[in-house]
């Protein structure tokens, strides 16, 4: 995880910044249009460190919006695909690697 | 069980309340999440990888139906119809909304339930053996002991920020059942010669990156002064423990840099201005706290009773259950059974809210309205008449808890892992549950004996793995998953850390290699019965690293 402070950003290829909304902790992506968004494909992607920077700058400094703001790697595949740079970033966009357990069994809302 | 009173309830009320308003602050951007962050951890608030988790406290493992009940509701209500049972008598929910957590922490309050030192610098819930109070080899309920710190400790503000978190376990029995020298402090209950019960103080243990074992600093502390000198290790700890530099902050770092000697004279040193003051422990105080641990009327019964052996006759499944899941209990024509949450390919430590409802009530009507959870991730019932064994294994057979592999080679202690944890670089649960379907042959398991393993998806080590008979941890080398492996670990009485085989292997090899280690184990052990901590501690790990690495 890179330290939004660190301005010694290096980055070896196409990045993203992402984050967790406040309210629900849901994973977000910034977008280019200075707001935030949970579809991954809209993430805005940069490839320069300052570009990166800026970006990380805004999205920190959006505290009521989003928690813990980093930079991340993306992968672009042939075809321009956007992928996920890495393990941990493509667990936080599908979910767990496991089937949760009997999430299709749980009955309707009732009190204890 | 323990009942509570007017003061435990107004104080988690209050509590709400307060967490209330900072959650309200911070939506509304009162407070920034710098402020919030450490308001919301002193309530177990944490943020993970896809959402915020919030861990309850079980104080002592000990759980009322009611209390179980609630946790369902929890888990349908707030998150997504499951809980995760952690190493240390702690539940977790992994997908709960900030938004809706005060409305959650109230209803856990109506119940006696929260988050309160389930995080921060604290001491952290204070933990034991899950057999408390039922198991034949105690000296006494170790509860009444955990729950007198317990109160001394929570929230109180001269140990609310200590230079990091402080783990506390308390354990009564000639077995080790609460993993005591992994901790930061830990109190074993016993009677010296004299017949007075006291405690061996140990200090200093704790897993993680640099692991160590806690050493003794007290062999024999009259009971009476357990919590002057518990404040005094404290206290200790909070003026000489490093807070520059959190890789050094734990307590086990400043007792074996100094040395147990030399700690314990500082502890000492302090002890000795506090020992005769208002905390010696009024022999009244310890029996009305004993005396809110409410125990079930227990009726006059024989045990092995005659239809229990004709059930274990009639049904190997039934007898096969029985000889895993079913321990001796302190009274006889009672047993403690083990509920085991390690179904073959599951997520070790999960519950469904639909479990959790059914084992409240199954616990109410074979176990008193009791149920107890252990640090290895499973449940238990304390109070079981051994005649109601044949139905009440039908009932949790039906609902996937009675998989009979207790203490076997598939009862598998794992952390979360990468699939959920903002901490970890690997994934620990589909590691597990691709060894529990390597070894879903029953017969091989139970040939195989007690055989622990413990898998950590990073160095923090929450699946114990330095103490597991096969300890596997995961690490990040270049992008990718690798895990080391190390066998000979052991937490109970005679704890001791695993010794690394060699150098990490691939996600993709890892239950292979676990079961290189389990076939070089049974070509080499001794006899049928010598275990595989046996082996390794007859023979050194240089055969298993032999077999492992050989063709690697």
């Amino acid at each position: 995880m890179t330290s939004p402070l660190d301005k010694k950003l290096k980055i070896k290829g196409p990045v993203l910044i992402t984050a967790n909304r406040v309210g629900d902790g849901a994973v977000i992506y910034r977008t280019g249009e200075g707001g935030w968004t949970t579809q991954f494909e809209r993430a805005a992607v940069v490839t320069t460190a300052p570009a990166a920077i800026e970006l990380l700058d805004a999205a920190v400094a959006d505290d009521l919006g989003a928690v813990g703001a980093y930079v991340a790697p993306v992968r672009l595949e042939d075809g321009g695909k956007l992928r996920p740079g890495n393990l941990r970033e493509r667990i936080r966009l599908a979910g767990p690697t496991i089937d949760l357990p009997l999430m299709a069994a749980i009955p309707a809302v009732g009190g204890p | 069980m323990y009942v509570y009173d007017d003061l435990d309830r107004t104080l988690l009320a209050e509590r709400v309340s307060e967490f209330r308003g900072q959650v309200a602050r911070r939506l509304s951007g009162e407070l920034t999440e710098d402020e919030f962050k450490p308001l919301r951890l002193m309530n177990g608030v944490y943020l993970q990888l896809h959402a915020y988790m919030l861990r309850i406290a079980i104080p002592y493992g000990t759980l009322s139906t009611p209390q179980l009940r609630m946790l369902a509701h929890i888990a349908r209500r707030y998150d997504r119809g499951y809980g995760h049972f952690t190493t240390r008598q702690n539940i977790q929910f992994h997908w709960i909304k900030l938004e809706e957590l005060p409305d959650a922490m109230a209803d856990l309050a109506g119940v006696g339930m929260h988050g309160m030192q389930t995080s921060g610098n604290n001491v952290r819930n204070i933990t034991t053996d899950q057999w408390a109070g039922v198991a034949p080899d105690e000296i006494e309920d170790p509860r009444v002991w955990a729950e007198l710190i317990r109160q001394h400790v929570t929230l109180h503000p001269e140990f609310s920020f200590m230079p990091r978190k402080f783990k506390i376990a308390v354990g009564s029995s000639s077995h080790d059942r609460a993993a005591l020298r992994i901790h930061d402090m830990a109190l074993r209950l016993y009677r010296n010669d004299a017949g007075e019960a006291g405690f061996e103080v140990m200090v200093g243990g704790g897993l993680g990156r640099t692991p160590y074992l806690a050493l003794t600093i007290r062999p024999f502390l009259p009971a009476r002064d357990v919590l002057s000198y518990v404040e005094a290790v404290l206290r200790t700890y909070n003026q000489f423990g490093r807070r520059d530099n959190i890789w050094k902050a734990r307590i086990k770092i400043l007792v074996h840099e100094l040395g147990p000697e030399a700690f314990a004279k500082e502890v000492d040193a302090e002890w000795q201005s506090i020992k005769d003051g208002a905390l010696v422990l009024d022999p009244a105080v310890v029996t009305d706290i004993g005396s809110r641990f409410r125990y079930p009327q227990y009726e006059r019964l024989e045990d092995s009773p005659a239809e229990l052996a004709r059930a274990r006759a009639a049904d190997r499944r039934f007898d096969t259950w029985v000889n895993s899941a079913v321990s001796n209990h302190k009274v006889s024509g009672y047993a403690i059974v083990t509920l085991s949450l390690k179904p073959e390919g599951g997520t070790p430590g999960d519950a469904t809210a639909e479990q959790m409802d059914a084992i409240a009530d199954l616990a109410d009507r074979y176990s008193f309205g009791e149920v107890r959870v252990g640090h290895e991730q499973n449940l238990a019932l304390p109070h079981v008449a051994q005649r109601d064994l044949p139905a009440l294994w039908r009932a949790l057979d039906k609902i996937g808890v009675a998989t009979p592999t207790i203490g076997l080679v598939s009862d598998i202690i794992a952390c979360p892992g990468l699939d959920y944890c903002s901490l970890a670089n690997a994934r620990s649960i589909p590691v597990a549950q691709e060894i529990t379907r390597r070894f879903h042959n029953l017969d091989l398991a139970r040939d195989l004996g007690r055989l622990h393993i413990n898998i950590s998806g990073c160095i923090n080590a929450c699946g114990h793995h330095h103490v597991g008979h096969i300890g596997i941890l995961g690490v990040e080398k270049n992008g990718e998953e690798f895990y080391q492996i190390t066998i000979g670990g052991r937490a109970d009485e005679e704890a001791r850390l695993g010794i690394l085989i060699g150098p990490a292997v691939p996600y993709a090899e890892v239950a292979d290699v676990v079961e290189d280690i389990v076939e070089a184990y049974l070509e080499l052990r001794a006899r049928p019965d010598e275990i595989f901590l046996e082996t390794v501690e007859r023979l050194g790990v240089e055969p298993f690293k032999e077999r492992v690495y050989a063709t690697r």
